[in-house]
């Protein structure tokens, strides 16, 4: 699905990280965790396109990330869910028309029905018609995360999805995406959250990946 | 046709994709007031440079199919002398028609500078006769070198010398209204590529987000081209129906009025500024597709 074959990458002038190797299968669950700007956010952007790495190569798809023109990136961005840490919604648009833009971008419309379903699947029901700037923390990550599956893609990447939200809303959230990756999702959740971590960990087979020290790193048997 | 295509396809519309970029008030009263004044501005033009044309075939027309002999010869001589030159004159091909001004005639020509009650019989005042050609016209240089034979006093004027100054300045005026008709058009696109620009800047985070759900850069610039065509479109038949109604109501054209109050719109060319919206869209069109895609490209 995704790889990233010894992949660096700078930001300023600073190396962020180097020499970096990621397999995302199809089908598995990841935690991508470490300290605060290690690099976290920058990797999934690597992931989903909208950064270049700086030397070595970034597969999406099997293509390489450097090679796919600006039309290229937007289809590919449709077979990745991502779940920003700002959710990153239209103010102007209700919760509704956000969660379906991924459709309406790609000429597509979402069915009354599909979209009712997802919006009951993710609790929101009540609040389709709302703004983004009406809804809580917890309401405005699960929009997100109906946002992100609602093309059914292959890859859904979250990023630190759970960071705004009280742990029973986390815990939701969690069984959301353990649920999608059981329905034959790959999955890999950007968090510093070690609770989450440990609470997936019981429920998924997850593998969990610490950037630390400008390497990625397989985490130790303590998580 | 593929930009036609394109421009249909557009005013279709795809009210979800409107949706996703909201409306921006201050480029938008920006767009339609500049579009508004630009096609006020496109009528008159128009109507400058399509009267001056008018003029120009006019007076071509006119003044190319008649000349002017002047006989200048001593009172006692001046009658032989108008009898021969239209002997010469009815015997020249190309001459249609021959005939001596009348007094009256010639006294209304120099009414303006000498009065209505000028003694055109007792002062020494040449002779002129109207030449009026067919349509083939006369040899000019064969007629004067006959006149100079038998006509000593005769002065050929075949309005050569006055009349391509007074054509070529009717011309310059028509190319004057071309230019600024095409001055016009680029101030137009620059005004909507500035708004389409600032638009755009404006709007850079909801870029942004169409982008990471996956939206083309031409989708996300139809959203604009399509608002800014739109305004555009409202503004230009805004401007050009006040444009048509200040020359509707100009003072009618005639004798005296002459020129400007000839400027305006005849039989169907009153159909003319029916083009200014519709080249106006047009125009906020490739302005502003060329602004989105060259926008997106930098933000990308």
């Amino acid at each position: 699905m995704i790889e990233l074959d010894n992949v660096a990458y700078n930001y300023g002038g600073a190396e962020l990280f180097s020499g970096l190797d990621l397999q995302l299968a199809a089908g598995s669950f990841h935690f991508l965790t470490g300290p605060s700007g290690a690099g976290k956010t920058t990797l999934l952007k690597l992931c989903y396109g909208e950064l270049v790495a700086t030397s070595g190569q970034a597969r999406l798809f099997g293509q390489d990330a450097r090679g796919l023109d600006r039309d290229a990136v937007a289809q590919t961005r449709r077979r990745i869910g991502v779940v920003h840490q700002d959710c990153q919604f239209l103010d102007h648009l209700t919760l509704a028309e956000n969660i379906a833009l991924p459709l309406t971008v790609s000429g597509r419309t979402a069915s009354a029905d599909d979209l009712s379903d997802l919006l009951g699947w993710v609790g929101l029901s009540k609040q389709t018609e709302q703004f983004p700037p009406q809804l809580s923390g917890g309401e405005r990550q699960r929009a997100a995360l109906a946002r992100a599956v609602i093309m059914s893609p292959e890859v859904i990447l979250a990023d630190e999805p759970t960071g705004n939200v009280d742990w029973e809303m986390s815990q939701r959230l969690l069984s959301l995406l353990v649920e999608l990756n059981k329905m034959g999702k790959t999955i890999l959740i950007a968090t510093h959250d070690i609770s989450l971590i440990r609470a997936a960990k019981a429920q998924v087979s997850a593998r969990v990946l610490r950037l630390k020290d400008r390497r990625l790193q397989l985490a130790g048997a303590d998580l | 046709m593929d930009v036609l295509n394109r421009l249909l396809e557009l005013l279709a519309g795809d009210p979800q994709a409107d949706r996703a970029v909201p409306p921006t008030g201050f480029t938008a009263r920006l767009t339609v007031l500049s579009a508004a004044a630009m096609a006020f501005l496109a009528v008159f033009a128009l109507a400058l440079s399509l009267a001056t044309g008018r003029l120009a075939d006019r007076w071509s027309a006119e003044l190319a199919k008649t000349s002017t002999l002047r006989i200048s010869a001593p009172q006692d001589q001046m009658d032989a002398q108008t009898r021969a030159a239209l002997t010469v004159l009815q015997s020249t091909p190309g001459v249609a028609e021959a005939r001596p001004l009348s007094a009256d005639e010639q006294r209304a020509l120099l009414a303006p500078w000498f009065g209505p009650d000028l003694p055109v019989e007792s002062l020494p005042i040449p002779q002129l006769i109207e030449i009026i050609e067919d349509a083939d016209g006369y040899d000019a240089t064969g007629l004067r070198a006959r006149l100079q034979a038998e006509v000593p006093g005769a002065v050929l004027d075949d309005h050569t010398r006055w009349r391509e100054p007074l054509v070529e300045a009717a011309s310059r005026l028509r190319l004057l209204g071309i230019v600024s008709l095409a001055l016009i058009a680029v101030t137009t696109a620059a005004m909507i590529t500035l708004a389409a620009h600032a638009a755009l800047a404006a709007n850079a985070q909801v870029i942004r987000v169409m982008r990471l759900v996956g939206a083309r850069d031409i989708y996300i610039a139809r959203a604009f081209v399509r608002r800014f065509t739109l305004r555009a479109l409202l503004g230009a038949a805004m401007g050009t129906t006040l444009g048509t109604l200040a020359i509707l109501l100009l003072p009618r054209a005639d004798a005296a009025g002459g020129f400007l109050t000839g400027l305006g719109f005849q039989g169907w060319h009153w159909l003319w500024p029916l083009v200014i919206p519709a080249l106006a869209g047009l125009v906020a069109f490739v302005a502003t597709r060329q602004a989105a895609l060259r926008t997106l490209k930098e933000q990308s």
